[in-house]
């Protein structure tokens, strides 16, 4: 400590240690850092008083502009929902069967759908919407409806669900199980004549004779379904369980039917009506028979 | 352990003079032009350099530079320069041209919003920046080539540093003065007089450095509307944050610091000195035939002792940049040749032949200094190196050229959808989705057909075309200067396996410009 002395070249006192014989100027900050230093410490004063800062017990101060991270998410959310309104408020009048003629209405509707799927329905049906055979959940794509493909239809689907218990007008089917009804070599006859109606087998007349005794009530006489019951087409070449014989079989003797929540009450009409508008553009949504060219007049929907 | 605090030996010792082998070094700054012939390829001799101790300060002050008033050609050349280059600089914004009305009418035109650079009858869209990349490597090699030919002669005419210190010179001697003047404007206290006429003078380098970054901002918006919002307070605020920003710079580094910016800051004349090589055009001062100097009575009384430098100092007092080329060449010599007319100037009032200083290599001084034939200008301008850079030069400009010309307005890509890859429909056909991106860089709506290629049987429809149209062809129109996106969806029969095909996008008008995507179709593997 006490051997401070001034370096003769550079006219600098040094610290007054020295390492084998190496010493160490005791050069002062450069001014403007020390005056940086000095501003940094006047600035922090500020931003204690200003800005939350120091952590409490459960929370820390709040500063006196009262500003958070979290009230500034909500003024952004709010933000962004202001900025939707118009379109959301546009979207709850118009009725569903006269959103196809206003294609920037429509588009903001898929739009708003596509996100809506994302968060409540790529669970089952898949990110992709083809759902998945194994499991039961139909894919969205195709062309194939159980229950009709037009926007008010799948509308109504999205609100009511499929089989849900406490809802008077969910869609609802159910298909008998054959558990025992036939022998093994029925059984097989039927499956070849389910097969046959899509052209997968040689129709036989056994088959057709328990098909029309068992199953044409529902699926029609040649397989094609009615949508009014619920009952799946049999003639196409989309099998939600599957086509395999073993498929078709097990089907027939102890059917597995899915279900769909009801998203009545747990999503706004409007984002309901969005989600439709998504599925319905997927590539395989149903025109309406036949829209009136009067507003007032209902649409006839397809069964 | 020795304690400093005791100093041994050394402690009294001299620390302004440095003694090595016996010999004081000196602290003056060596010339590295002698009166030799040799000296000039003396100097790039591996050597030590001269012991200097260190200053007292790091920091070197501005020496202010007053260069005087000077004529002849190369000023006369820089004068030249200067008008074309801000001519071309504050005008280019200003000029129309007509691209109908989908475009913009500006001839030169940078606009970031939308993406595009426009430039007379270019258009380049931001997918196509190589272009501009190829300019810049132009620019590159094009300095490489101007510098090993003519050395620094970026530096001492067209750089903007240059033009606009220039400028600025010029408006202090409007101002103030010449060199003299100035020089005691200077030195006098700070009257009221020198206020005023400081104030002036500021007032007119702020009004340059206003224009200048005025200007800039035209580049990038059209010029009249931006030009009447600006002075109406209606401009995006980054129009006035950039003019202001250049406004600063532009009087800071042309009205303030001006010399120091090549010598400390700019990188360029710090690779030009690796460029350049004994064959390279260097404004050169001819010290076997100026020294020793003297002056014109000196000789007359003397002769045949002194050279043709009379030390008038017309050549230090007239450079930009304040230094003294007889001291060879330096980092501070930018290179314009005004003390060529200086010197050239004070020759012919004397009654010696010109050139004392001048354009001339290293290798033609060696040869003149021996008595040798010094070749003519052009002859030092076509040699191997020179000729290289130009070919490479001109080869780049070549090929940008050739891509421009033959670059297609029209363009297709392709995006097969993966989730997903097929889409079994109920009659048994199978379906795929594709989002197409139609390019269209015309400015003007085209009509254009998009057809599937080599996939039998297929029909196709989009998202705004339905199923009952669905053909294996279908006519879109695209807006003008747009991308247009399609979702395209395309269909074949039940029984078609996974295979490769190709969209094809033809412009119905008269250029029928097409592009052809290859993709893919895919199918269940067990139908």
């Amino acid at each position: 400590m006490a051997n401070k002395r001034v370096d003769e070249p550079t006219g600098t006192e040094t610290v007054g240690h020295e390492w084998d014989g190496i010493e160490e100027l005791d050069t002062p900050l450069p001014r403007w850092w020390l005056w940086t230093f000095y501003l940094t410490i006047v600035f922090a004063i500020g931003y204690v008083i200003a800005y939350p800062a120091w952590p409490m017990i459960d929370r820390a101060t709040a500063g006196v502009l009262g500003w958070s991270s979290r009230g500034d998410l909500a003024e952004d959310m709010s933000a962004a929902e202001m900025a939707r309104s118009d379109v959301r408020e546009q979207l709850a009048r118009i009725p569903i069967e006269r959103l196809p003629e206003d294609s920037a209405l429509m588009q903001q509707a898929v739009a708003g759908g596509a996100a809506a799927f994302r968060v409540n329905c790529v669970q089952c049906h898949g990110s992709g919407a083809a759902g998945s055979q194994e499991l039961g959940y139909p894919n969205l794509n195709d062309d194939d409806w159980l229950w009709g493909g037009d926007l008010k239809a799948i509308e109504y689907t999205l609100v009511h669900g499929i089989r849900q218990a406490g809802d008077d007008e969910t869609r609802t089917s159910v298909m008998p199980p054959f558990e025992g009804a036939f022998d093994s070599a029925q059984l097989d006859a039927l499956t070849d004549h389910v097969l046959a109606l899509s052209g997968k087998a040689e129709p036989n007349a056994a088959g057709a004779q328990i098909y029309a005794d068992n199953c044409a009530a529902c699926h029609g006489v040649r397989g094609e379904g009615d949508r009014a019951q619920g009952a799946p087409r049999l003639n196409d070449a989309i099998w939600l369980r599957g086509s395999s014989r073993e498929a078709i079989k097990r089907q027939v003797l102890q059917p597995r039917m899915g279900m769909m929540p009801k998203w009545e009450g747990r999503l706004d009409p409007v984002t309901i009506k969005m989600l439709a508008a998504y599925v319905h553009s997927l590539g395989g949504g149903e025109d309406f028979l036949e829209v009136a060219e009067n507003p007032e007049v209902e649409v006839d929907e397809q069964p | 352990m020795s304690n400093p605090d005791t100093p041994k030996d050394g402690g009294g010792r001299d620390w302004s003079v440095v003694v090595e082998d016996g010999i004081a070094k000196s602290n003056k700054p060596v010339s590295s032009a002698v009166a030799e012939p040799e000296a000039a390829t003396r100097r790039h001799e591996p050597h030590e350099p001269p012991r200097e101790h260190l200053p007292a300060r790091l920091y070197e002050p501005r020496k202010a530079v007053h260069n005087k008033r000077i004529d002849g050609p190369f000023r006369r050349f820089k004068w030249l320069v200067m008008l074309v280059t801000l001519g071309i600089y504050y005008v280019t914004p200003w000029l129309r041209w007509d691209r109908g009305p989908y475009a913009p009418d500006q001839a030169v035109l940078v606009d970031l919003t939308n993406r595009r650079f426009y430039m007379f009858s270019i258009e380049i869209w931001p997918h196509e920046f190589y272009f501009v990349a190829g300019l810049l490597i132009m620019a590159g090699i094009g300095l490489f080539l101007v510098t090993s030919a003519v050395g620094r002669a970026w530096c001492g005419y067209a750089c903007p540093q240059t033009v606009w210190t220039d400028l600025f010179q010029h408006v202090d001697r409007f101002v103030d003065g010449d060199r003299n003047a100035r020089m005691r404007l200077d030195a006098a206290p700070w009257t009221w007089g020198k206020v005023a006429r400081r104030g002036f003078k500021w007032t007119i380098y702020a009004a340059i450095g206003l224009v200048t970054g005025g200007a800039w901002i035209l580049y990038f918006a059209d010029a009249p509307t931006l030009f009447r919002d600006f002075f109406a307070g209606e401009a995006a605020p980054v129009a006035y944050i950039t003019v202001a920003i250049l406004t600063l710079t532009t009087v800071t580094l042309g009205g303030f610091m001006r010399e120091q910016v090549c010598i400390y800051m700019c990188p360029w004349p710090r690779i030009q000195t690796a460029l350049m090589d004994e064959k390279s055009l260097l404004v050169t001062y001819k010290d076997w035939r100026g020294e020793p100097r003297g002056s014109v009575k000196k000789a007359q009384k003397n002769p045949g002792q002194f050279g043709d430098c009379i030390d008038c100092m017309q050549c230090v007092q007239v450079c930009p940049t304040g230094i003294d080329i007889r001291e060879g060449p330096q980092i501070g010599c930018i290179t314009c040749a005004l003390c060529i007319d200086a010197c050239d100037r004070v020759m012919q009032d004397i009654g010696r032949p010109r050139g004392l200083i001048d354009y001339a290599t290293l290798e033609d001084c060696e040869r003149e200094a021996a008595g040798g034939e010094v070749k003519p200008p052009w002859r030092t301008l076509l040699r191997p190196r020179t000729i290289a850079y130009f070919m490479i030069w001109a080869g780049i400009g070549g090929a940008l050229l050739f891509a421009l010309g033959n670059r297609t307005h029209t363009d297709l890509t392709v995006a097969p959808d993966r989730n997903p890859p097929f889409m079994l429909m109920s009659d048994g056909s199978v379906r795929n989705s594709y989002t197409l991106k139609l390019r269209n860089m015309e400015s003007r709506p085209r009509e254009m057909e998009i057809a599937v290629e080599g996939l039998p049987d297929a029909i196709m429809w989009t998202d705004t075309i339905g199923l009952d149209e669905a053909a294996a062809t279908q006519r879109v129109t695209v807006p003008a200067d747009q991308v247009r996106q399609v979702r395209a969806y395309v269909a074949v029969p039940a029984g078609a396996a996974s295979q490769e095909f190709s969209f094809r996008l033809t412009s119905l008008d008269t250029q029928r410009e097409t592009d052809t995507v290859a993709t893919r179709f895919d199918a269940p593997e067990n139908q």
